[in-house]
């Protein structure tokens, strides 16, 4: 039955007719991956402008980003800023190109350039999944250690020349009693706190015998370097503000200054490691969907052109992190 | 710009993706290496609350954004309308927040330095 009910509009046959014609002529799956695109692209840039303000707000007392992310896998105590994740970046980068590669060879409907393609893909996507955990492992370990002040800042130890030392390094041990952690004191025994931990009074006596030593404050100097006391006002500080000391980082403390940074490092690059990590299995799935043969019989590798898109926005994402969370 | 998915020279699309990784690994080596090196002029000169370092960067990551979009994610291929329905609103709607937020920011920082409450003792 011929629909009499509905009125003719009298634009049948235009682009705003509706009809026959795909919406901005793509398929349903990929303006689909555009949109869920779109929305997670305002996501990231949301967590991003978040930084920006927190940033803004604490201009004068960020941590320096060389500073903090100066490691190099086999180069111990060697000062690499930037280098292990301009390293990330260029996996990130390769591991797209080998995507579209691909996307090329699904076109072209060549079966064996697409599986080879996506298996270096997803070898890029593991790599840098791997470098990631090994970031937030130096990360969370830290390396040099600080003191927390009452105010919630945190002052940093220098030795004469400006170079940063750790505490551990002049820090002397003091004798204490030592309490045995017991399965009954716990809910399940883990495992025991180091012999002789560290504590504030090891520190401020370590720092009281050397005369090298200075405190350098999270302020941030008119020549971009953060301040250094003198010996006198490093003493008056340490002794009347320190509360305690801080290895490494947490969410809700870190020692390499503003207890947000930790906070968007964690959520901002787990976010995005979340991201390539769906992104991988995704992957994952559709290479074997590839092995097996289903697009070849279906004709098409639009699948493989639509994983890409979202393989292609994590790199996107990601340049975007490198530059805001390492570089500016 | 047709939309062309077939490809019937398939040199072409291949050639430009190898052009494309180059451009952004050229453009990520010269990131990297300005942001080690730190060139006393640009990091002491501001425009508009920025050092000329930063707004080199930034506008260092949106030329890379722009390459990945146009040619990775074959934005160039597609209709003109999808390119203005993904590109435009996100455009409006970032620097929106961006400029909203970045100005509060600064502005709470004023308060943060020049209040009458010590923040560090």
């Amino acid at each position: 039955m011929e629909a009499t009910t509905v009125a003719k509009t009298g634009t049948e046959g235009q682009t705003w007719g509706g009809g026959e014609e795909k919406p901005l002529k793509a398929s349903y799956g990929k303006l689909m991956m555009w949109f869920f695109i779109s929305s997670d692209a305002l996501t990231f840039s949301g967590f991003l402008a978040a930084y920006g303000f927190s940033r803004f707000k604490f201009i004068e007392e960020w941590p320096i980003a060389d500073e903090v992310f100066n490691h190099f896998p086999f180069l111990h105590g060697v000062d690499a800023p930037m280098y292990y994740v301009a390293l990330m970046t260029f996996i990130l980068i390769f591991s797209s190109v080998t995507m579209v590669l691909a996307v090329d060879a699904g076109h072209e409907m060549k079966k064996d350039k697409v599986v080879t393609y996506m298996a270096l893909t997803i070898l890029g996507g593991v790599i840098f999944l791997g470098s990631q955990a090994w970031e937030w492992k130096n990360f969370i370990q830290g390396e040099y250690g600080a003191v927390e002040t009452r105010s919630g800042k945190i002052i940093q130890f220098v030795d004469a020349d400006g170079d940063r030392i750790a505490l551990d390094e002049f820090a002397t041990a003091s004798p204490k009693d030592r309490t045995q952690h017991l399965a009954k004191n716990g809910i399940w025994f883990s495992s025991e706190s180091s012999l002789n931990p560290m504590a504030l009074e090891d520190v401020k006596r370590g720092f009281e015998a050397n005369e090298n030593l200075r405190v350098r404050t999270m302020q941030i100097t008119e020549e971009g370097e953060k301040e250094i006391l003198t010996r006198e006002e490093s003493l008056l500080k340490l002794n009347t503000s320190g509360v305690g000391i801080i290895e490494g980082a947490s969410l809700s403390q870190n020692e390499y200054g503003a207890p947000l940074f930790g906070g968007f490092f964690f959520f901002i690059t787990g976010f995005h490691g979340f991201h390539v990590l769906s992104g991988v299995l995704i992957l994952i799935i559709v290479f074997f969907n590839v092995l097996v043969g289903t697009y070849e019989k279906r004709g098409s590798y639009e699948m493989v052109e639509k994983v890409g898109l979202y393989w292609h926005f994590i790199d996107l994402v990601w340049v975007f992190v490198f530059t805001f969370f390492y570089l500016v | 710009m047709a939309h062309d998915t077939t490809h019937a020279e398939h040199a072409g699309p291949k050639k430009r993706i190898w052009q494309v990784f180059i451009i952004l690994s050229l453009l990520t080596i010269l990131e990297v290496g300005l942001g080690i090196l730190k060139p006393d002029f640009l990091v002491h000169n501001d425009l508009v609350s920025l050092s000329y370092l930063n707004w080199i960067f930034i506008v260092l990551t949106i030329v890379k954004a722009y390459y990945i979009v146009w040619a990775f994610m074959h934005m160039e291929h597609e209709s003109p309308s999808l390119r203005r329905v993904v590109v435009w609103s996100g455009i409006f709607l970032i620097s929106y927040l961006i400029a909203i937020l970045l100005i509060e920011g600064s502005y709470i920082q004023e308060v943060y330095t020049d209040g009458y409450i010590t923040w560090d003792f």
